[in-house]
């Protein structure tokens, strides 16, 4: 079965890259910092997607991990036992499980005249939808990621490493910060590059709510609050009428590329769990 | 009186329901080396735990009585502040695997934000490490990581550990019980030492190590306090028949 998975996999890459030989031969290395996509003048660029993509999930990351590791902090050590903490924890494995369009909708109806109202009083065009909104439901989504691991890690450190430095004199909040931190580092760490994996390759809630524009806005708080778009949303909304190959091929190679940077971005928060759990 | 470091008054323990020291009566002398036995479940690492209140910190753990300390009631006073003043070394040695050896002596500094200069910290060090009889193993690999020492020598970081915080009194939770022989007796030895300065308590259920090291042993049964002696008298006289029984085998 595992065999079989592998190969569906593999077969996955080859057909990736050769829907893309098309696009790759007619348009080069270029492709990936061309600023211009204009599928009627056959003219493609991939840098406001590469861009978009990183933004967002950055973003998502920055908003998403304070709130992440104050669950972690709270459901691994403060409340780690009782029907409140297993209520608690549930639920935020709940959020991972609720489908992403439903997020969609909750960011157009709920997020989108909150971040309206926020732009109008910043005095910037209130769009409403763009890539900070798209960050905001990203955020939301990939708590679980970095939560979940969070508790499972912080729940293992030894006890007796905790017990010395209580006997020591040390406070809940000295314990957290000098024994639990220091002994989970490189596991919160990868709990947070897993979160990143995810936000990478979001979809359907990032095209209901990232705006859709193929053009990057010049001005950088119209990068961050105008409309954007990500390689993720940019290959839904266009695939359906890409009517030529090379647009096609085009529209793969932006997938190819998306696949490169989430493999590698999971291989190595596998890794380094692998090598936390092993010690 | 004076001479009286810690004297328990009445004081119980539970986990929840289950009551697992009970109404313990105890004084012990500054300068001493008390030993604590008695079988698996009986109470005496409860009591101990009680002493500097760790007990505390599992859930559902309460006590009830005083403990007190230089005649003062510790159930009164800061737990933060009672467990800094009073050191304590496990069953397990547990130096911090993320620091030094250096840092892991100063780790009761370190953790309470206490400022300490660079010479005191020297200091400190060389002193506490000394006294566990460390100083002369590691003086030339102070700032490697504490866990690449041998078990014996960690152990001895630990207690190095709790005497930079300069406590009067140092509690020891079977202290050896994961050690070989031979740590153990490098262990052994330095209660010999410690005793000038600091009063301590060791927890152990090897009856030989507590005749070796203590000058009064107290045996603990089914949580109560059976019997406080001198640990001679008491190995080769106890006055009661569940000490007889315990000394000589007849259930452990």
């Amino acid at each position: 079965m595992s065999v079989l998975l592998l190969l569906i996999i593999l077969g996955v890459l080859t057909t990736l890259i050769m829907e893309s030989m098309p696009s790759i031969k007619s348009l080069g290395i270029g492709y990936l910092w061309g600023k211009v996509w204009d599928p009627v003048q056959n003219i493609y660029g991939a840098y406001p997607f590469l861009i978009g993509t990183l933004l967002t999930s950055f973003i998502a990351l920055i908003i998403s991990v304070p709130f992440s590791f104050a669950i972690a902090i709270y459901l691994g050590e403060y409340n780690p036992k009782g029907w409140l903490s297993d209520l608690l924890k549930n639920t935020v494995e709940l959020i991972a499980a609720v489908p992403s369009i439903i997020y969609g909708f909750w960011g157009l109806f709920v997020l989108v005249p909150l971040v309206r109202t926020l732009e109008m009083k910043l005095n910037i065009l209130p769009y409403g939808v763009g890539v900070f909104t798209a960050s905001i439901v990203l955020a939301v989504m990939i708590i679980p990621y970095g939560a979940s691991l969070g508790i499972t890690l912080i729940r293992m450190v030894p006890s007796p490493l905790k017990e010395g430095a209580y006997a020591l004199g040390a406070t809940r909040w000295e314990v957290i910060r000098s024994v639990i931190m220091p002994y989970t580092r490189s596991g919160l760490f990868a709990g947070v590059l897993l979160s990143l994996g995810r936000a990478l390759g979001e979809t359907m809630a990032v095209t209901m709510l990232i705006g859709n524009t193929t053009a990057l806005a010049s001005v950088f708080k119209d990068v961050i609050f105008g409309p954007g778009n990500t390689m993720a949303s940019v290959i839904a909304n266009e695939f359906a009428e890409a009517d030529h190959t090379l647009y096609v091929s085009a529209l793969i190679e932006l997938g190819l590329v998306l696949f490169f940077v989430t493999v590698v971005i999971n291989l190595i928060g596998k890794r380094i769990i692998t090598r936390f759990t092993n010690n | 009186m004076e001479n009286t470091i810690v004297k328990a008054e009445n004081y119980n323990s539970y986990f929840g329901d289950n009551h697992v020291v009970k109404d313990v009566n105890i004084s012990i002398n500054k300068n001493e080396v008390i030993a604590v036995m008695g079988p698996s479940g009986c109470g005496k690492t409860t009591f101990l735990r009680g002493i500097n209140r760790m007990h505390e910190l599992i859930p559902g753990a309460t006590s009830k009585g005083k403990i007190l300390l230089d005649g003062e009631n510790v159930y009164d006073m800061n737990a933060i502040y009672v467990r800094a003043k009073i050191g304590m070394v496990f069953q397990r040695p547990n130096p911090f695997p993320n620091l030094s050896i250096y840092e892991n002596v100063i780790a009761g500094y370190l953790l309470n934000g206490i400022k300490v200069s660079k010479a005191d910290k020297d200091v400190i060090v060389e002193r506490s490490l000394t006294s566990a009889a460390l100083w002369k193993e590691v003086k030339d690999s102070l700032h490697k990581k504490g866990t690449f020492l041998s078990g014996g020598q960690q152990q001895r970081l630990c207690i190095a550990r709790a005497i930079a915080m300069q406590p009067e009194l140092i509690l020891f939770d079977e202290p050896t019980s994961a050690l070989d022989p031979i740590s153990t007796s490098s262990v052994e030895a330095l209660f010999h030492e410690l005793k000038a300065n600091y009063t301590l308590i060791i927890v152990t259920h090897n009856m030989q190590q507590a005749a070796r090291v203590s000058d009064r042993t107290a045996f603990f049964y089914m949580g109560e306090l059976v019997e406080f002696d001198d640990t001679k008298q008491m190995f080769t006289n106890p006055a009661d028949q569940r000490t007889q029984n315990y000394i000589t085998g007849r259930f452990s």
